[in-house]
């Protein structure tokens, strides 16, 4: 499968939020407005960007059976992955501390939630469970956080205009999310019938 | 700064399972819910709702891992460096993970297949994080124990009402793939089955294919803190 293929899927087809439910926690904790939906979302595409392509190292290169070690170190795995992410994640708040302050006030606190936002370390499994190779990982990676970024900045869009309609007050803010997220998931799920591969030709 | 107190004063001697420990496991299944109320911990477990018998086995595996890893870290809680405490907090997540995937894989490995990822999103699931964070670095081990538990038992409750509503009206069954399976609803009459497809518009009840997507999982746990928080207002969102 090639890289573009890969990148629609991961966007649109099998977003990560609207079909798998990964990430729901901040999605809904921070879909208050679209300023700070649109700062994490930029954060999560970052990170999974980066961890996607290295974890891809770590399970295909090091712990695999044909790796450099030559030993099945499988079991080692989540560990591995979990601690890549948060070491990844203090390292991207560090660099982007150093080389602009600006980009980092408006990212700064929502980067530590990043270590547990499940689409991230649920894209890492999901790669491995689907065997990609180095390039598609990167494509994943890619493609994962945009659609990550697109469902957070709609909801966030909804949630705003959603203030001013008269709606019923138990079922008001998290309760309304949770029918609008599945809503939207419906909405996603018309675009399955796009075929990447058909798309090129 | 709880220590000093802790040493000062003497405690009188408290029963193993009081009425704290009561309110500990009490209070998840309604007042202050992993799910509807807390918002945590929705993001691993909602895709595995479509069937009872999955959704089963992860809330015991969050049970497990949720009690367990509150325990062992209260019992280190005063030596974990601040700066590292996150690091710290998500080895002992992964390890009791580990332990979990493999125990699975070994005994139960069509669950194990059907589950996938979602068994090692356990370590990302923010329940068993944040009641490390809010409860277990504070507290003494036997509470912070009763308090995981009782945690992974209110959001097990939820994801086992999600699943009987999704199993029973999507797939119209029960159970399906344990031992106690069941066919509820959707099935045809004897003198059908010869002629026509299980579950098609000659039985009483036709599967609704809704239910089996990821979309009504959504819909349900709305409906849920819907009726929840009409029964409770105080729980109310007022912004």
């Amino acid at each position: 499968m090639d890289f573009f293929n890969i990148f629609i899927k991961a966007a649109f087809i099998e977003n990560l939020v609207l079909a798998y439910f990964l990430g729901m926690c901040s999605y809904l904790a921070v879909s208050k407005t679209v300023k700070t939906a649109f700062g994490l979302g930029l954060a999560v595409i970052f990170v999974l960007a980066i961890t996607m392509p290295i974890n891809w190292i770590i399970s295909n290169k090091i712990l695999s059976e044909n790796g450099i070690l030559g030993i099945d170190l499988t079991f080692l795995r989540f560990i591995l992955f979990i601690a890549v992410i948060a070491s990844m994640v203090q390292l991207v708040e560090m660099i982007i501390e150093k080389v602009s302050p600006s980009l980092y006030n408006s990212l700064g606190i929502f980067l530590p939630l990043i270590t547990v936002n499940c689409a991230i370390l649920g894209g890492s499994l999901f790669m491995v469970a689907r065997d990609y190779n180095f390039s598609d990982s990167v494509a994943f990676g890619l493609g994962g956080g945009f659609g990550w970024f697109l469902a957070i900045i709609a909801i966030a869009a909804i949630r705003e205009k959603i203030r001013y309609s008269d709606v019923p007050p138990a079922l008001r803010g998290l309760g309304m999310a949770f029918i609008l997220t599945g809503l939207m998931g419906i909405a996603f799920m018309s675009l399955m019938g796009i075929d990447p591969a058909a798309l090129g030709k | 700064m709880a220590e000093t107190l802790e040493k000062n004063v003497v405690e009188p001697k408290e029963p193993l399972f009081g009425k704290v420990e009561k309110k500990l496991l009490k209070d998840p299944l309604n007042d202050n819910n992993p799910i509807t109320v807390q918002v945590l911990g929705v993001c691993s477990a909602l895709a595995v709702t479509s069937m009872v018998y999955p959704s089963f086995v992860m809330a015991v595996a969050v049970v497990f891992v949720c009690g367990f890893s509150s325990l062992l870290t209260s019992l280190v809680r005063n030596k974990i460096p601040p700066q590292v405490r996150m690091i710290v907090q998500l080895v002992i997540i992964a390890t009791l993970v580990t332990i979990v995937e493999l125990t699975l894989k070994r005994f139960q490995y069509p669950i194990y297949r059907q589950l996938t990822v979602y068994i090692g999103l356990i370590i990302t699931n923010c329940i068993v994080m944040g009641r490390l964070e809010a409860f277990a670095m504070a507290n003494k081990p036997w509470r912070s124990f009763v308090d995981g538990i009782g945690n992974g038992l209110g959001y097990g409750a939820i994801l086992l009402i999600v699943a009987v509503i999704r199993e029973i009206f999507g797939k119209g069954s029960l159970f399906a793939g344990s031992p106690l399976e069941m066919k509820l609803i959707g099935t045809t009459p004897d003198y059908f089955i010869n002629t026509m497809a299980e579950g098609s518009w000659f039985g009483w009840y036709a599967n609704n294919n809704l239910m089996v997507l990821p979309a009504a999982a959504m819909f349900i746990i709305g409906v849920l803190i819907w009726i929840q928080r009409s029964y409770n207002p105080k729980l109310v969102d007022i912004s």
